[in-house]
């Protein structure tokens, strides 16, 4: 391995604190800082495409690892590494960040050190969160990214922002606590924060005590990553943080943070305690269908846009949630499918809402209507970006329900038709939204004077929009990296694993190119 | 016996010498200078003997390390070992802070600076020989130097009331404190015929565990409540929150962690090198009580200082779970913890009240949480560092505190204390939320009326520079630091 392979993963993610520690020492000069923030958050984007350039597509074990010892007492490692679930939602999160500082662009104009400085930091501990396998190390990064949060909501969020951002903030922090509990419990039986080796350990059976704790772990780790996903009963923090944050928080926030969540359960509940995952799949399946039934039912009568749009982020995310805890193939592809297109559609959705937002200053849906004629490319990116949110085939959405509700199929018959309802409603709740925005005639006289795109709000939602066609068009550029890693996760033995997933690829593309070809 | 101090005995209290030498510089300076203008060059003067303090303390570890120096001298009385070079360098360096932070200070509140510095050295005399000495009486006369030096340091401003208050407040219940103590110190020599701590340590370790003479007992329980009324841990707090409020914010970020270093240095001494009979029940109760009286006290403060002061307490507590340990071999864990928890709790609370000093300005007349409002726009770097502080009280990874509460719970938990540890994790979950309430003042509210806020002075920066950086190379690097704690340990018994 070359030097480059060795520290990629360390660049991308201090490229962006890096920049956003020079900003710190920046004179401020508004236009200057907002170019540089681009810039840095360009190059860390660059940067990371050197991942999928250079990952092994068929190899299912971690890659780009990087493990040199940290802290002696207690023994903490500086342990990164990435496989195909972590590789795409560092992508993920370096293709949104630019598209964040675009269209914050004019949206902020107080404080825009500050802004930019936190964003840039969030992105660094997003980033962390995702490539981190010593556990004490991820917990690090996953407070850290609380922080920087918090204060975008709280410092540049609208009307009700401090209550959003403490509730954000203790919502999350309270059930980490949990998490905690259980990273200690781990050390102290096994001595060891790192994920390999414990998740070693537990496959043995070498850790004393384990049988019995064993849900109580499970149950820690999952109350921590259910409120950050956030699935049914811990949601209510989730329209709060979005309707307060400014646009490029909420992007990040629907985009990137609750994730974080998914991407937990992925790696650490079904990977550390695959038993304990199983036994509990049901109830946690349930919890996901109300989830899903609820967000989109809650959004359907939604009079503010943003909000809506957080509902149905929700309803989404149980279908990540469902499909993860289907333990089936096709589930857990389509879970992961889910969270990239999701952060496209919303990340796209919450950049079109705040556009409206700087124009207006207002989210209400009745405050609109017939907008298609003062804004017709407004109108026409709207389309495509709900399209692909509906879950359209050719759109990014389609391919990840498709697979999530095949695999929920598989796994309990009513699930699957559940589940599927979801499908429906998102189509109503936001084709009604569309209907009511931009169809009809102008209502109010104020919206006949609305500007349409500029360049700049344009150049940022290309770039969504083409990557909501690529992903809906061809699947497999992503699905073919992240399946041996999937099949890893559902029999987690990993001589086996590596032979297997030659052929679990195969079972994908045979499952894709069926999606594909309809 | 020989009556003459040889060249080593001096080495062993060298520190203390070159604090008195500089100290009374400063005081025959004084009078022959301006009295306006004396400020800065008497700051420099203190600063410097700071900063050769900590070289003489570095030198020390030197000269243990490199010749056959046993450590002890003028007739077992002080003792040289990695230990008390610890905190001697904790004492150091929290002086020099404080130095730099009252540098500009002096001068807004118009203080007279030559009887503040030389005070201010002749307390870390005091804090100093506390953490070397092994003989109570010893303990006594540092303790009382230390103590006189921050009642009289109390009372600073002194156009204000409330200073004068608090420094007849600190003098009276510290001197009450104080004679608990020698009660303990007399009834201790009763019940073993010696005051040097090895000697008891051999008289008592003869007893098996609750067998001891009750005589012991109760001079142990006598000189904690003298102890932990220094330490302000409850029940023997009550003095703080009125002390802190009304004393310069400087004096407080020294008398809230030089002191508190220093005599967690001689309880460490008399709990663990004395085999203090009945000890782990006694402090499991005052270290639950002072975590929790503490932290639910600062939910309600709306002073800023006060709510510090609260802070301080539960910080105590959090502390003394370390010393809550039965005699085993894991102890060195809990007391190697307990080091780490003073150095990185000293560099944080001197940082964070160099920050209220400075932001209270004249008069100290902005010191509640309101008058916060909007500092994160008017003065984003000292926001910014305060925020870093009071990150680091509440726990977060990255920062000192972080690793000091990790540490001493893990050494807790390795006791099985697991109700001390239920009740420390609960409390911090609690503390996080005054911490934060103030950063979400800062940053998300808008000032009622336009405080001034003035541009932070050479010296604060210093201060606030130097903390800040300590408490993130704790946060981030604790292993050098920690080694040497758990060195210091094993040299110890």
């Amino acid at each position: 391995m070359n030097w480059l392979d060795q520290n990629i993963l360390t660049l991308v993610t201090f490229i962006p604190a890096a920049g956003g520690l020079l900003l710190m020492l920046a004179p401020r000069r508004d236009r200057e800082i907002r170019w540089f923030a681009l810039l840095v958050s360009f190059i860390a984007f660059i940067a990371s495409l050197h991942l999928p350039a250079h990952f092994h597509r068929d190899h299912a074990g971690f890659q780009f690892e990087q493990n040199v010892p940290w802290i002696s007492s207690p023994n903490i490692h500086y342990h990164m590494g990435m496989d195909g679930i972590s590789m795409w939602l560092v992508v993920l999160t370096t293709f949104l960040t630019p598209l964040c500082v675009l269209i914050s662009w004019t949206s902020i104009h107080e404080r825009v050190k500050e802004f930019f400085i936190l964003l840039l930091v969030l992105e660094s501990a997003l980033l962390g969160v995702f490539v981190a396998l010593d556990l004490f190390l991820f917990y690090f990064f996953w407070e850290a990214t609380l922080i920087p949060m918090a204060l975008l909501i709280g410092m540049f969020g609208h009307g009700r922002r401090v209550y959003a951002a403490v509730k954000f903030f203790l919502y999350t922090m309270i059930a980490s606590v949990f998490m905690l509990a259980g990273i200690l419990w781990l050390y102290a039986k096994t001595g060891s924060f790192d994920f390999v080796v414990l998740q070693n350990q537990i496959h043995s059976g070498g850790i004393p005590d384990f049988a019995g704790a064993s849900f109580w772990l499970f149950l820690g780790f999952f109350v921590a990553f259910a409120v950050k996903v956030p699935l049914f009963p811990f949601h209510t923090w989730l329209p709060d943080a979005h309707v307060e944050a400014p646009t490029a928080g909420s992007v990040l926030l629907a985009g990137v943070l609750l994730k974080m969540g998914t991407y937990g359960m992925l790696r650490f509940n079904l990977g550390l305690f695959p038993e304990q995952a199983r036994a509990n799949a049901g109830w946690i399946g349930v919890l996901a269908l109300i989830g899903i039934v609820y967000g989109a039912l809650v959004a359907m009568v939604q009079p503010n846009m943003k909000k809506l749009i957080a509902y149905s982020s929700i309803s989404h995310l149980g279908f990540v949630v469902l499909g993860i805890f289907s333990f089936t193939q096709a589930g857990l592809n389509g879970a992961m499918f889910i969270m990239l297109a999701h952060g496209v559609a919303t990340g796209g959705l919450f950049m079109l809402a705040g556009i409206l937002y700087e124009r207006r200053h207002t989210y209400e849906i009745s405050e609109f209507g017939g907008l298609a004629t003062p804004m017709p490319a407004y109108a026409r990116f709207f389309l495509v970006v709900v399209l692909a949110s509906v879950g359209l085939p050719l759109l990014n959405g389609f391919i990840g329900e498709f697979l999530v509700l095949s695999g929920a199929f598989q796994a309990k018959m009513w699930w699957g038709i559940v589940g599927a309802t979801g499908v429906i409603w998102s189509a109503c709740y936001l084709l009604w939204m569309y209907q009511r925005v931009f169809f009809g005639q102008v209502k109010h006289d104020v919206n006949n004077s609305l500007p349409d795109l500029n360049l700049r709000e344009k150049t940022a939602l290309w770039p969504a929009v083409v990557m909501a066609l690529a992903m809906g068009v061809a699947p497999m550029l992503w699905l073919n990296g992240i399946d041996p890693a999937v099949k890893n996760v559902l029999s987690p033995s990993t001589e086996k694993n590596i032979s297997l997933a030659g052929e679990g690829a195969r079972d994908t593309q045979a499952l894709a190119s069926k999606v594909v070809g309809q | 016996m020989n009556a003459i101090p040889h060249g080593p005995d001096y080495v062993s209290i060298l520190p203390e010498i070159v604090l008195s030498i500089f100290g009374l510089i400063i005081m025959m300076l004084d009078p022959v200078m301006d009295e306006r203008r004396s400020q800065r060059t008497l700051g420099g003067v203190a600063l410097v003997g700071g900063i050769l303090t900590m070289a003489a303390t570095v030198f020390q570890g030197y000269y243990l390390g490199h010749t056959g120096f046993s450590g002890f001298a003028f007739w077992n009385m002080v003792k040289v070992d990695a230990f008390s070079i610890f905190f001697h360098f904790v004492v150091a360096a929290v002086t020099i802070l404080v130095i730099l932070a009252s540098y500009e200070y002096m001068e807004v509140q118009q203080i007279r600076a030559g009887e503040y510095y030389g005070l201010l050295l002749f307390g870390a005399v005091g804090m100093n020989l506390m953490s070397s000495a092994v003989e109570l009486v010893l303990i006594f006369v540092a303790l009382e130097i230390s103590s006189i030096a921050t009642y009289i340091l109390a009372g600073f401003r002194r156009r204000s009331a409330i200073s004068a208050e608090s420094s007849v407040k600190y003098f009276l219940l510290g001197s009450f404190a104080t004679s608990f103590f020698l009660y303990g110190v007399a009834l201790m020599f009763g019940a073993t015929g010696s005051t040097s701590i090895s000697t008891i340590g051999e008289a008592l370790s003869q007893f098996e565990l609750g067998h001891g003479p009750m005589l012991a007992y109760v001079g142990v329980a006598l000189m904690f409540v003298g102890l932990a009324f220094k330490v302000a841990a409850a029940p023997f707090h009550i003095w703080t929150p009125d002390v802190y409020e009304g004393a310069p914010s400087p004096v407080v970020a020294f008398m809230s962690t030089a002191p508190k270093a220093a005599v967690f240095a001689v309880l460490l001494r008399i709990m663990f090198q004395g085999h203090a009979p009945g000890r782990v029940w006694l402090i499991w109760v005052v270290a639950a009580l002072s975590m929790t009286i503490g932290n639910i006290a600062a939910l309600v403060q709306d002073n800023v200082k006060r709510l510090l002061a609260y802070s301080s307490i539960a910080h105590a507590g959090y502390l003394l779970m370390a010393f809550a340990v039965w005699p085993s071999a894991d102890a060195k864990n809990g007391i190697a913890a307990a080091m780490f928890y003073t150095a990185s709790y000293a560099v944080m609370n001197v940082g964070a009240f160099a920050v209220v000093g400075h932001f209270a300005s004249q008069g100290e007349r902005y010191v509640t949480i309101e008058d916060y409002a909007g500092l994160g726009k008017r003065s984003p770097v000292l926001a910014a560092v305060f925020t870093m502080f009071l990150l680091s009280l509440i726990g977060i990874p990255a920062f000192g505190g972080f690793f000091a509460k990790f540490y001493v719970f893990s050494a807790a938990l390795q006791q099985n204390l697991v109700g001390l540890v239920i009740i420390g994790v609960i409390n911090s979950a609690i503390a996080a939320y005054y911490y934060l309430r103030i950063i979400v003042v800062m940053y998300m509210r808008e000032p009622r009326e336009e405080i001034p806020v003035a541009p932070i002075p050479v010296g604060l920066g210093f201060a606030l520079g130097l903390s800040l950086a300590a408490t993130i190379y704790l946060g981030v690097l604790p292993n050098r630091v920690l080694e040497y704690a758990s060195r210091s340990v094993e040299l110890l018994r």
